[in-house]
């Protein structure tokens, strides 16, 4: 069996479609555009309950960021982009850990660490 | 005009660094010039150093890891020799030197030894097992090399101009920052782990697609020898840890170079987030090193055992665990540092988790050798010494984990005795098996086996008569790094331990003897057939050496020890050999000396900036800039090798097989 | 945009098959070292891997400016320093030549030449006003005695942002070499996969300045 017989690929490059085509990138940037401008509106109004700002941004940039990943990079649930997504999994696992957990031990760490000097000058 | 550097750099005023520097140059200048004088040049120009064919490639890191090996190893000794005099006195070695001594000695073995050795067994095994022609990336491989040698280079540059760090092996601030290590030392750390950082996560990328991309008809994923999954996890890991350590080590340099303040003491820099980033890097490093040994020792056992590796399935569910854990444990390096009870615990919890799936791989690799018939080689020996000392190790692991026993034994010689036991009984004694196991393959004759076997005992025998009694010293509190100590009770320990590091001198000594003594003796220990151990795997389905296109044409996959499958079908319907549809070109990629020259421009400015040297820093990257443009320009990327020759090297090797009375 | 070119469908040069359709007979040689898939996918994938790398690296800058955040030594914090308008227009610009690039990416796959020089450049008229107002903001911040080496603060501040302008700084050098390359060489399959992994890192870099500016402009101005 030459190696011209080989079956047509299973898999597709991360970034590459089959059917790319200019509705998806428009679709992509007007999503994306709103999404930040939403971002910015709220970042600095009082209309929202202030706490829950933060909350309302994180939410707002991780849609933006699967906006990118879908409508830009082509990232698609399909068979052909299994090991795409599974690496993407993987790398956002590792940011999780990394910053959560940076985070976590960090703040323990300031706390309990912290100099009896400022620990008086806060409970002033 | 030179920046920092002047005549000064040089230690003219101390013996040992100008006789060991001399020695070193005595012996590079002969062999240039024994190699000169051969005509041996254009030959190393163009079939390794500008070699992109990963066996090529796995060679030479092997080789730089053997060559570090003897320099870590000198280090090691001349350790074993301080402690051993400086009760009650200060010794040979003056602290500034003594903590340069044992800094270079953790930094080479671990950057420079172990991670070379384990990249370059599976650079070179790899794609054979997975029945490829070469990995993903072959240029990108050869840059991945090259900049590790750069790393190496400089770090053996910094004992003869200038000096080392002498912060231990990862440099913690505040002691690294430039008010209380205003040298050179500290720089020369930073910038040649920079640069080889750069090499490894290049060649991480480059394994991990080739193990998931690169693949030969029928080899599906569960197919893969247990040695390809291992490889998976652990460059897996790279990719994933090396950005982390590229980081924190970036801010190190931004804080020594501009002023910045991650990690100073003053305008707000917190010296704990560096202990927090760097071992989140420096776990998942350790099992970096340890997954290919565990690889390893996979194929040996059950190659050796002549069964299939039992319990297939579970071990690669074990080693993608491994993988996956490994980045949830870091917090147990620094338990004393004051997380808190909560955040100890739940990290020490992980930890003890952590090594179930490794016991499930032990556990695996005993019921394989179970009900087999086992077959005591060299490699064999390495495998189950290395069963017997890891398990130790491991378990002294599971102790530390435990954090009320940590606060006692942390930074004490128990912790010492714990990760030398891991990582000499796991990875080193992992890569002395993959050396003996892989030689023939790699260079068409085996090792000695007799001296095979005594270099095997005297470093077993050595490793326990050094380590043993470190565990002890821990327990009866004598902290790591110490240049002198006055304290009676310890004094005996410390001399046994040294004449263990001379036992383990003696095997080193005998490994030398073996590769003597096997090159001598080639004709002797010939591997005429290419599979000189009845292997498994189809790296023993081609030639010894392989020929550059590792397969005339690519093997049918059908099973799991694929190997086995087609030998066992063979035998079945005797009369095959050549291939029913014929020969065909194989194009393969062009050797190229971009990895070379980049590694060139990247050590003269890794040199400069250590020593703010500015236009030349400049200069060398405008020089690795123009090569990198100069490779993206060429047109032709392979060569062709003829239909013709594929043949007659094919028709060799089967003709070598079949006198041999083993085909296929 | 050539209509009757892009209605043809794209035929990947990678892949080995019957000479014909657009004219160019790619042999079986464009599969990677002998396995079974093509170049590009392979090429894509590892470049893929790259790219997670990468974003471990600025998750490791990430964390340590969420750590440092609160540390400004006495001196200015995030609230007196942002300009969220100048932040605003640097956002516009990214998310345009991420635009951009997708529609250079739909010429390089037609092959035409036209519009791909004319979305490169103008996707490196948009990087280039990207860069530029960054720099303007870090000088103007140096200027004001708000530098690297002020605070702790500071330092991940600039370390963390100036990271991310780096990165896109290459790009633009990449994007240059690429519309040179093209210009010389035409739409070869080599380097038809140099433009999908630079299109890959174009749209990553604009993924990353989404946590950017969210966690660091919009959550440090409101403090």
């Amino acid at each position: 069996m030459s190696e011209a017989d080989l079956p047509v690929d299973a898999d597709t490059a991360p970034g590459d479609e089959r059917n790319e085509s200019l509705t998806t990138y428009l679709a992509g940037l007007g999503l994306a555009a709103l999404l930040t401008a939403v971002s910015f509106f709220i970042s600095g109004t009082t209309l929202v309950w202030g706490p829950s700002i933060p909350v309302a941004l994180a939410v707002l940039a991780i849609s933006q960021m699967g906006v990118h990943l879908v409508f830009f990079l082509h990232i698609t649930t399909g068979p052909d982009n299994v090991n795409n997504v599974l690496a993407l999994a993987f790398g956002v696992l590792i940011v999780v850990l990394l910053i959560g957990g940076s985070l976590w031990i960090m703040a323990h760490l300031n706390h309990n660490m912290m100099p009896t000097d400022q620990l008086m000058r806060m409970q002033r | 005009m030179l920046g920092k550097l002047s005549w000064s750099a040089i230690p003219f005023d101390q013996p040992i660094p100008m006789v060991a520097s001399g020695v070193v140059a005595v012996a590079i200048l002969g062999v240039l010039a024994g190699v000169f004088l051969k005509g041996w040049f254009p030959y190393l120009w163009r079939q390794w150093i500008t070699s992109v064919d990963h066996k090529r490639i796995g060679v030479m890191y092997v080789v730089l890891a053997m060559v570090m090996l003897l320099r870590g190893f000198a280090d090691a000794i001349m350790m074993r020799a301080q402690q051993a005099f400086a009760f009650q006195s200060q010794g040979y070695l003056p602290p500034e030197h003594y903590d340069q001594i044992f800094s270079a000695h953790g930094t080479m073995m671990i950057f420079f030894v172990a991670m070379p050795f384990m990249i370059g067994l599976m650079n070179f095994v790899v794609p054979l097992q997975l029945g490829a022609r070469d990995v993903a990336f072959p240029t990108l491989n050869s840059v991945g090399f090259w900049l590790t040698a750069t790393g190496a280079l400089l770090v053996n540059i910094s004992l003869v101009v200038g000096e080392f760090a002498r912060t231990g092996w990862l440099p913690y601030p505040p002691l690294s920052e430039i008010a209380y290590s205003p040298g050179v030392g500290v720089d020369y750390y930073l910038w040649a782990l920079e640069i080889s950082g750069a090499g490894t996560l290049l060649s991480g990328i480059n394994l991990v697609t080739t193990v998931l991309k690169i693949h030969a008809p029928g080899m599906t994923y569960l197919r893969m020898p247990m040695f390809c999954w291992t490889a998976l996890a652990a460059n897996l890991l790279i990719v994933a840890a090396f950005p982390i350590l590229t980081a924190t080590l970036a801010m190190l340099l931004l804080d020594r170079y501009l002023g910045f303040h991650f990690f100073t003491n003053e305008a707000g820099g917190n010296v704990m987030m560096f202990m927090n980033l760097i071992w989140a890097w420096g776990h998942p490093e350790v099992y970096i090193l340890v997954l290919p040994a565990f690889g390893v020792f996979s194929e040996v056992i059950s190659t050796f055992s002549r069964k299939p590796l039992f319990g297939y399935r579970s071990m690669v569910m074990a080693t993608m665990a491994i993988c996956i854990l490994s980045f949830t444990v870091w917090l147990h390096h620094f338990f004393t540092m004051g997380a808190g009870a909560d955040v100890n615990a739940i990290f020490g919890i992980a930890s003890m988790i952590i090594a179930v799936p490794t016991g499930v791989k032990v556990f695996n690799w005993l019921f394989t050798m179970y009900g087999g018939r086992v077959v005591y080689s060299t490699a064999m020996l390495w495998s189950l010494g290395f069963m017997v000392t890891f398990l130790i190790g491991g378990m002294t692991g599971v102790l530390l984990a435990v954090p009320p026993a940590d606060f006692v034994l942390h930074n004490s010689l128990f912790l010492v005795a714990h990760f030398h036991n891991v990582i000499i009984g796991g990875v080193l004694f992992g890569g002395f098996a993959g050396y003996n196991y892989w030689f023939p393959k790699a260079f068409g004759f085996r090792l000695h086996d007799g001296l095979g076997r005594a270099s095997f005992w005297c470093w077993i025998v050595g490793f326990y008569v050094a380590f043993m009694p470190l565990y002890v010293l821990g327990l009866m509190g004598m902290t790591r790094r110490m240049q002198h100590y006055d304290v009676p009770e310890w004094r005996p320990w410390l001399l046994v331990a040294a004449v263990g590091a001379v036992i383990i001198l003696a095997g080193i000594v005998l490994q030398i003897a073996q590769l003597v003594v096997s090159i001598r003796r080639r004709e002797a220990l010939r591997d005429t057939t290419g599979d000189p151990w009845d292997g498994r795997s189809l790296e023993w389905a081609t030639a010894s050496p392989p020929p550059a296109f590792n397969f005339a044409v690519l093997p049918r996959i059908e099973g799991r020890d694929a190997y086995w499958v087609i030998k066992r079908r063979a035998r079945e319907q005797p009369g095959g050999g050549t291939p029913e549809t014929g020969y065909a070109d194989i194009e393969m990629p062009r050797n190229s000396p971009t990895g070379f020259i980049c590694a060139f421009f990247a050590t003269i400015m890794g040199f400069a900036l250590i020593w703010h040297i500015w236009w030349m820093v400049a200069l060398a990257f405008a020089g690795a800039y123009a090569t990198f443009v100069m490779f993206a320009w060429r047109d032709r990327d392979e060569d062709i090798i003829p239909a013709e020759l594929v043949a007659r090297i094919d028709r060799a090797y089967l003709a070598a097989r079949g006198a041999a009375g083993s085909l296929p | 945009m050539s209509g009757a070119r892009a209605a043809a469908g794209f035929e990947d040069p990678d892949r080995a098959g019957p000479a014909g359709g657009s004219g160019q007979h790619q042999p079986a040689a464009e599969r990677a070292a002998g396995g079974l898939l093509s170049k590009r996918i392979v090429v894509g994938y590892g470049f893929w891997i790259f790219l997670l790398s990468d974003i471990v690296m600025f998750s490791a800058f990430f964390a340590t400016y969420a750590v440092l955040v609160d540390e400004t030594a006495g001196g200015p914090s995030g609230r007196d320093l942002f300009n969220l308008t100048n932040v605003a227009i640097e956002t516009a610009c990214l998310l345009a030549s991420s635009f951009t690039c997708g529609l250079a990416s739909i010429a390089a796959r037609t092959r035409d030449a036209p519009w791909f020089h004319l979305a490169m450049a103008v996707t490196f008229v948009l990087g280039v006003a990207f860069v530029s107002l960054e720099a303007r903001e870090f000088a103007g911040m140096v200027a004001r005695g708000a530098g690297p080496t002020r605070s702790a603060f500071l330092s991940a501040f600039f370390t963390l942002v100036g990271c991310h302008g780096l990165h896109v700084s290459a790009g633009l050098l990449w994007l240059l070499t690429m519309m040179a390359q093209v210009f010389a060489k035409g739409f070869r399959a080599d380097i038809l996969r140099r433009i999908l992994c630079f299109s890959l890192f174009w749209h990553a870099l604009d993924i990353i300045w989404v946590a950017l500016f969210t966690v660091v402009y919009l959550m440090g101005a409101g403090q």
